[in-house]
């Protein structure tokens, strides 16, 4: 919970991660150009007084998320979204076993999403059936730039993909986190096309499709599709920490999402350990659209309560104070949310 | 290879290959990888041969691009009179091994992937050049609501490429990104079209240029993120940065001011 001017915000952390990155985990070269990317992310975009050592970095282990998360970072609750990346690490990045176990022991703070992979066809059904079970699964992160063998990716229509999808109907998984790396076949296409999220939105109209990172570096198409999905929510992993670094492009992501997705369907989350939610939340509440640009409506105290934890809360039916709660804004549930006065095109 | 010991031979060769590397453009972030400080290093022998090596903002930058620009930089070097020899090298990349040997053996894209490419990259080339022209086109608009608090939205639908203010920078941009998807560059164009050159109804303009605008602000997002990650990544390298024009440093006053921009009754 995070309080300011009187306010009451509940704030869910909808994106987390237990990794270990470090050279005794790392399979190969790609191991450690992955974890020094993601280090690169860090260093570029925190304030320097959030910036880690290297080796802080690598791993952090349960009791630091607590710390990071609970005590430090005002977070209520927590939702783990575990990338594997089987290819480059031993046992995996994110730590299931570990995150997992974190989560069994705080089910009031920590919810455990896991992952599939299609491509590991009806074995891997078996297991996601195994896992829906041993996890009570409510969610999945999804990782379509995933390595496996010979191939660097997958698309979410592909036809074993769907199969997936019936049976996350079927089992009860119905928030399913997308997040687009930049290696997928065939290389030829742009690696970051959205097109496959409106294929399965339409045809999985009851399981919420999260797009993390918003979209990015594909924003435009991702609102597109969004605008027309009303399954299809925004994940601002990635994206909050511009606020710092380039708070004029904050104000324009969050202006485009406003206008394009609504208020109702974009979750906050701090991407830990990339960053840490404290300075996030803080900087957030705190956070007005700049007057030059005059093409946005001002961000109200009720979206940032809703984005901030709301939203995420509703979808995972985690309990919220009565008293914190808010209805959903009057929006149409398809078409451009700002511009109701425009015929749909 | 001997690198450049004779200056009298090499003088002026460096410029010359940095000035073809200026027509290398990043399709995605709409700039030449020179501004962008993508060139690494150039080093001329006195027998011809180039070596170029670029850097990327990250391992993971997509390869499809990577390769594109590493290809086109090694076309535009081997187009110099003088040269001899190209050797164009992608450093630090996750499919370094792989692209410069394709590269090396002039293996084109399709030879350089294998399986892993259905076909070459024209067809990407056009997405973007695409997305180029919906940021230069919105960016050109706005200048025009800006510049006329009277002018309504729907009234930018049947402006023509006469209204735009001659010999501005936006105008030569979207000049430019028109002649690349073959459109009118005529005066009486329309300005407001989409690939094809086609224009939209009234009621339509509005959200099209809404969507034009999500597109601009999508490029000039990536281009300042990429541009920060290749500085963290390689310090120094900011000063082979050039200032991006188009805003989306922290620096400057970033993206399209729309201070004078108003909302106007349709």
């Amino acid at each position: 919970m995070y309080t300011k001017d009187g306010e009451k915000y509940f704030i869910v952390d909808a994106h987390v991660a237990l990794w270990d990155a470090r050279p005794e985990n790392q399979r190969n070269i790609h191991g450690k150009q992955f974890i020094d990317c993601f280090y690169d992310y860090h260093r570029n975009l925190s304030p320097e007084s959030e910036v880690w050592t290297y080796e802080e970095y690598l791993y952090q282990g349960g009791e630091r998320l607590m710390k990071d998360l609970f005590t430090d970072g005002y977070v209520d609750h927590a939702i783990f979204q575990p990338a594997y990346l089987g290819e480059f690490y031993h046992s995996g990045f994110g730590q299931s076993e570990e995150a997992s176990a974190l989560a069994e022991a705080h089910p009031d703070k920590l919810t455990y999403n896991h992952n599939f992979d299609p491509r590991n066809g009806e074995q891997g059904l078996e297991q996601l059936h195994a896992d829906a079970e041993r996890f009570g699964l409510k969610g999945v992160k999804l990782y379509t730039a995933e390595w496996h063998g010979e191939s660097r990716g997958w698309k979410l229509d592909d036809p074993w993909a769907r199969r997936y999808f019936e049976a996350c109907r079927e089992l009860g998984i119905t928030n399913i986190h997308v997040h687009k790396g930049p290696t997928i076949r065939p290389l030829d296409r742009d690696a970051f096309d959205v097109a496959d999220i409106d294929h399965v939105a339409s045809d999985f109209t009851d399981l919420n499709f999260i797009v993390e990172h918003c979209g990015l570096p594909r924003l435009e198409d991702f609102c597109w599709i969004a605008t027309q999905e009303p399954n299809v929510h925004a994940g601002l992993a990635v994206a909050m920490p511009f606020i710092h670094t380039r708070p004029k492009y904050f104000g324009q992501i969050l202006g485009e999402l406003l206008y394009w997705v609504g208020e109702d369907r974009i979750q906050f989350s701090s991407d830990y350990a990339i960053w840490t939610p404290r300075w996030l939340v803080e900087r957030f509440v705190d956070f007005q659209i700049p007057d030059e640009l005059t093409e946005y409506a001002p961000v109200t105290t009720a979206q940032k309560k809703k984005i901030l934890g709301l939203n995420a809360a509703k979808m995972y039916g985690i309990d919220v104070p009565a008293e914190l709660r808010l209805p959903d804004a009057d929006e149409p549930a398809t078409g451009p949310r700002g511009a109701d006065e425009l015929s749909a095109v | 290879m001997t690198i450049a010991p004779e200056r009298s031979r090499t003088a002026g060769r460096e410029p010359d290959v940095r000035r073809a590397l200026d027509g290398v453009a990043d399709p995605e972030l709409d700039e030449p990888i020179t501004d962008l400080g993508f060139v690494r290093s150039v080093a001329v022998a006195d027998d011809g041969t180039v070596e170029v090596h670029l850097r990327l903002p990250t391992s993971f930058c997509s390869p499809s691009f990577a390769y594109l620009m590493a290809g086109d930089a090694k076309d535009a070097v081997s187009a110099l009179p003088w040269v001899t020899r190209a050797v164009v090298q992608l450093d630090d990349h996750h499919d370094s091994e792989l692209i410069n040997r394709g590269l090396a053996a002039d293996a084109g894209y399709l030879g350089t992937f294998g399986n892993e490419a259905e076909s070459d990259l024209d067809g990407l080339r056009e997405t973007f050049r695409r997305k180029a022209h919906t940021a230069a086109m919105e960016r050109s608009l706005t200048g025009l609501l800006r510049a006329d608090p009277d002018l309504a939205e729907t009234a930018l639908g049947t402006m023509t490429l006469a209204d735009l203010p001659a010999g501005d920078r936006f105008t030569a941009a979207l000049l430019q990104r028109r002649a690349a998807l073959g459109l009118p560059e005529d005066p009486s164009a329309l300005v407001l079209v989409d690939e094809h050159g086609q224009g939209y109804p009234p009621h339509e303009v509005p959200l099209r240029l809404r969507r034009a605008r999500s597109t601009r602000i999508s490029i000039d997002g990536n281009a300042h993120f990429c541009r920060g990650l290749l500085r963290t990544r390689y310090p120094g390298s900011e000063s082979d940065q050039a200032a991006r024009p188009e805003g989306a440093e922290a620096t400057e006053p970033t993206f399209i001011p729309l201070s004078d921009l108003q909302e106007h009754p349709r």
